[in-house]
């Protein structure tokens, strides 16, 4: 029979604070408590003597002042009298709708170059692998660069569409390629609420439409998966399921009065119509072919994730190949894919701050250019611009965890 | 009847007849063909297609290509040798070579000292990458910092000598106490280090000579490739053991130092690194103590280097979180403490699974250092579109100088990831 005892309880000692495991932790920390507020206290000193001495102060006011410059591409109303603040929202729209855009374009690429690269054809296989090992091996700021250049110096100027044998012709007379931009019909209500220009409420009207049609497709299809569980018979639901998506925002866009305003050639430039400036579609572009090699990547080892046995299985109870893809091995690629992808999505968000190397007018380029130049709120500015990211990038990541959480593998 | 007999015995073959040819349409290119190139019809088209854009690439590039012009001392002679023939004007990349590769402003009779820096990182490297190499070559390795600042930057030698020598008494102790106690071995050589710099700060003014045998070179004049290249080495490096440490912070179980970590790398990960340049460049000055004027360079690296140990620490976690529990408990169970569980049986494992994700960071981190041209630093992109493009001679050639942009970027690049497939199968040591 054994015994055991207690280890002598000595008296403490000095040196137990980083030998006994009891102390050890807590001396750790309080080790990296005083460090941390000893540097923090040593930054904070050194900012405040520096400010000091500059005659600066920390104060955000400057938002409010009228900001003084243009912006060329804008969403909302906005002129050199607008302030500071204003022109920081059209930067975050902005930044917003080059990330939208180019996530949109990223993923077609990124799926269809992921897709082909697993092709039985060895000449398509072998050129997406080229596409993919270039465009992911080469900065993305030279391939904004790249676009950039060509939009300004290769497109044709307005002055090449003009006389009786233009240099230059628009395509299908709607679509202008310029190295001011690329113009394209642009929509507008006759009989819109607020009159022929329409105001957001328009749009609004149109979008709350798609959703209805959303939901109302989703009960659809709710309904046959009821019925089929009911009665083992699918009711076929894509005559209505295709019904629902148009007729009603067809109705909507012709009660509306929807019409096209075509861009024509004006004295010495293009008028009417959607103009697309030159910056916003290098860096559109640009981060759509750089981030849709990557994606690419991360489809393709989502796709060889699958285990070879669940398309034999498929196959084995008489799916054909088409809906093993679909109902099989797409499903389970998913789990896989989708989370780098929402990372792929931050990535655009993040370097579509590379706008300022083109001057497209993104939060980065107005907050933290020119303001920044203008005012002297170097801090003010940067801190801003980085409370701006950060938010982006908690809520794609909260939106991440969530969509993981939704469809992980339940286990054990 | 036996004669009938005897001749109606079957034909008994004796041997084996020799092994046909496969048919001409199921051997050889022909066979290849049509199972890789026109296996069904869609496949046949996807063919065609990719064979005319091939040919629409080639057609477009190989005349540019070919004809191109290397001799000419601006794009007017350029254009007068071409006489209106398709052909690059590749003279730009000849004349403006050191512009690209050293910057404008670095002193053209130094050229030599970057070329023997950049040698001496390909034999630095030698030992890290291929660890078949002799051992002793790594003594190399752990000079070359203070050498190649040295032949950079210039100067009296006794900087470098006095922070080799601070490394060196930091390793001194950290190997009298380590067998004791870890912490207190690392944080006493560390700390050691720090003593013998701030005491050696008072001499090195007094032994500095007055005509170094180096010119001193400020590191504003530092640019091209050359600065790409220094940025991302530097950082790489800097990050890996800032990861680490970031790493096992976030894994730790001392709630106050998680916290640290987690926040530290969230934070870095949530911002764009231009924002953290603008930081570098306009911000970062204030936090230093007034008047000590740290320059734009060293800023940078700071803050590239957060940047990039902030990404390294998550893939350092992966590789932590990838190990089998029973690595850990098997540590436990060998009476290992933390710090030797980490060195001896974690840290090796997690790093090799690590492997992929850390290439990943160093060539995005290098491909990022381009970014720097955006706060007006002269690397290869910001000479391109600053100082050679403005120029009245070559006013216009776009295409040669980014194509040679994308090409040293790319063999770059391309040779890193090619490195740690090959590095990966190397260390594969499960037998599958």
């Amino acid at each position: 029979m054994s015994t055991t005892t207690d280890p002598q309880q000595g008296a403490f000692r000095l040196s137990m604070l980083l030998n006994d495991t009891r102390y050890r932790s807590a001396t750790l920390q309080v080790i990296a408590a005083i460090v941390l507020a000893l540097t923090l206290f040593y930054l904070y000193s050194n900012l405040a003597a520096n400010l000091r001495q500059a005659g600066l102060n920390i104060a955000f006011d400057f938002l409010g002042a009228p900001a003084g410059y243009d912006i060329n591409q804008t969403l909302i109303d906005y002129n050199s009298q607008s302030t500071n603040f204003r022109a920081a929202i059209v930067g975050i729209l902005n930044t917003l709708l080059v990330a939208f855009l180019a996530c949109i374009t990223a993923t077609v690429f990124g799926v269809i170059a992921g897709v082909l690269r697993l092709s039985n054809n060895w000449l398509v296989r072998k050129l997406m692998a080229f596409y993919v090992e270039i465009f992911r091996n080469i900065p993305v700021l030279i391939w904004i660069i790249i676009i950039f250049t060509i939009m300004i110096a290769v497109m044709p100027g307005p002055r090449a569409f003009r006389g009786d044998d233009p240099d230059a012709r628009m395509i299908l007379d709607l679509f202008a390629f310029t190295n001011r931009g690329v113009y394209v019909p642009g929509p507008f209500f006759t009989r819109g609420i607020g009159g022929a220009d329409g105001s957001w409420v328009n749009w609004a009207l149109v979008i709350a439409t798609l959703i209805g049609s959303f939901f109302a497709t989703r009960a659809v299809t709710a309904r046959a998966n009821a019925t089929q569980a009911a009665t083992g018979i699918r009711p076929n639901t894509l005559w209505i399921n295709l019904a629902l998506w148009f007729v009603p925002v067809i109705v909507v866009l012709f009660i509306l009065g929807l019409s096209w305003d075509i861009p024509a050639l004006k004295g010495f430039n293009f008028a009417g119509g959607l103009k697309i400036g030159g910056p916003l579609i290098a860096l559109w572009f640009a981060l759509s072919i750089y981030t849709g090699a990557f994606i690419a990547e991360n489809v393709r080892a989502g796709i060889l994730a699958v285990s070879k046995g669940q398309t034999e299985a498929a196959s084995a109870l008489g799916l054909r190949p088409g809906r093993v893809m679909n109902l099989v091995v797409l499903p389970q690629a998913m789990r896989v894919i989708i989370p780098p992808l929402i990372s792929q999505y931050l990535n655009i968000t993040k370097n579509s701050s590379l706008a300022i190397a083109v001057g497209y007018a993104d939060i980065t380029a107005t907050l933290g250019g020119i303001t920044l130049n203008q005012t002297g709120r170097a801090i003010e500015c940067v801190l801003l611009l980085m409370a701006f990211y950060l938010i982006i990038s908690l809520l794609i990541s909260a939106f991440m965890n969530v969509y993981n959480n939704a469809v992980k593998l339940k286990e054990r | 009847m036996s004669d009938t007999h005897a001749q109606s015995v079957a034909f008994v073959r004796k041997t084996s007849i020799p092994p046909a040819p496969a048919p001409s349409n199921a051997a050889g290119p022909v066979k290849w063909m049509r199972e890789n190139l026109f296996a069904t019809v869609p496949n046949a088209i996807l063919t065609i297609v990719s064979i005319y854009v091939i040919y629409l690439i080639l057609a477009a590039t190989l005349p540019w290509i070919l004809n191109g012009v290397w001799t000419t001392s601006s794009l007017a002679e350029c254009r007068e040798v071409l006489q209106g023939t398709t052909g690059a004007c590749f003279s730009v990349l000849t004349e403006r070579w050191n512009q690209l590769l050293f910057g404008f402003t670095y002193p053209s009779d130094q050229y030599w000292r970057v070329l023997v820096a950049f040698v001496l990182m390909l034999v630095a490297l030698a030992p890290v990458l291929f660890f078949d190499l002799p051992r002793k070559l790594l003594i190399i390795t752990g000079l070359f910092p203070f050498a190649a600042y040295w032949l950079i930057w210039g100067g009296t030698i006794f900087v470098p000598i006095v922070a080799l020598l601070g490394v060196l008494v930091g390793y001194l102790v950290y190997a009298r106490f380590v067998a004791q106690n870890f912490a207190l071995g690392f944080f006493g050589g560390i700390a050691a280090a720090l003593v013998f710099w701030y005491l050696a700060g008072f001499v090195l003014p007094y032994i500095t000579p007055e005509d170094p045998f180096l010119l001193a070179i400020p590191s504003r004049d530092l640019g091209g490739y050359m600065l790409n290249m220094m940025l991302g080495l530097t950082c790489v490096s800097l990050s890996l053991p800032i990861g680490i440490a970031l790493a096992l912070g976030r894994q730790s179980s001392m709630p106050l130092i998680k916290w640290i970590c987690i926040i530290f790398i969230e934070f870095i990960r949530g911002v764009p690194l231009i924002t953290l340049l603008f930081v570098a460049n306009v911000m970062l000055a204030y936090f230093f103590p007034p008047g000590s004027g740290v320059d734009l360079f060293l800023r940078v690296v700071i803050m590239i280097t957060m940047f990039s140990s902030a990404y390294i620490a998550e893939v350092i976690r992966g590789g932590l979180a990838a190990l089998p529990k029973g690595q850990y408990e098997a540590a436990d169970s060998l009476g290992l403490d933390y710090p030797q569980a980490m060195r001896l049986i974690i840290l090796p494992q997690a790093l090799k699974i690590s492997i992929p994700g850390i290439v990943n960071i160093a060539v995005g981190l290098f491909k990022d250092t381009t970014l720097v041209s955006v706060i007006s630093m002269f690397d290869i992109l910001g000479m391109i579109r600053g100082p050679i493009l403005a120029s009245t001679e070559w006013n216009g050639v776009y295409w040669e100088l980014l194509g040679f942009a994308c090409v040293v970027f790319f063999v770059v690049c391309y040779g890193i990831s090619q490195y740690s497939q090959w590095l990966e199968r190397r260390l594969a040591t499960d037998h599958r």
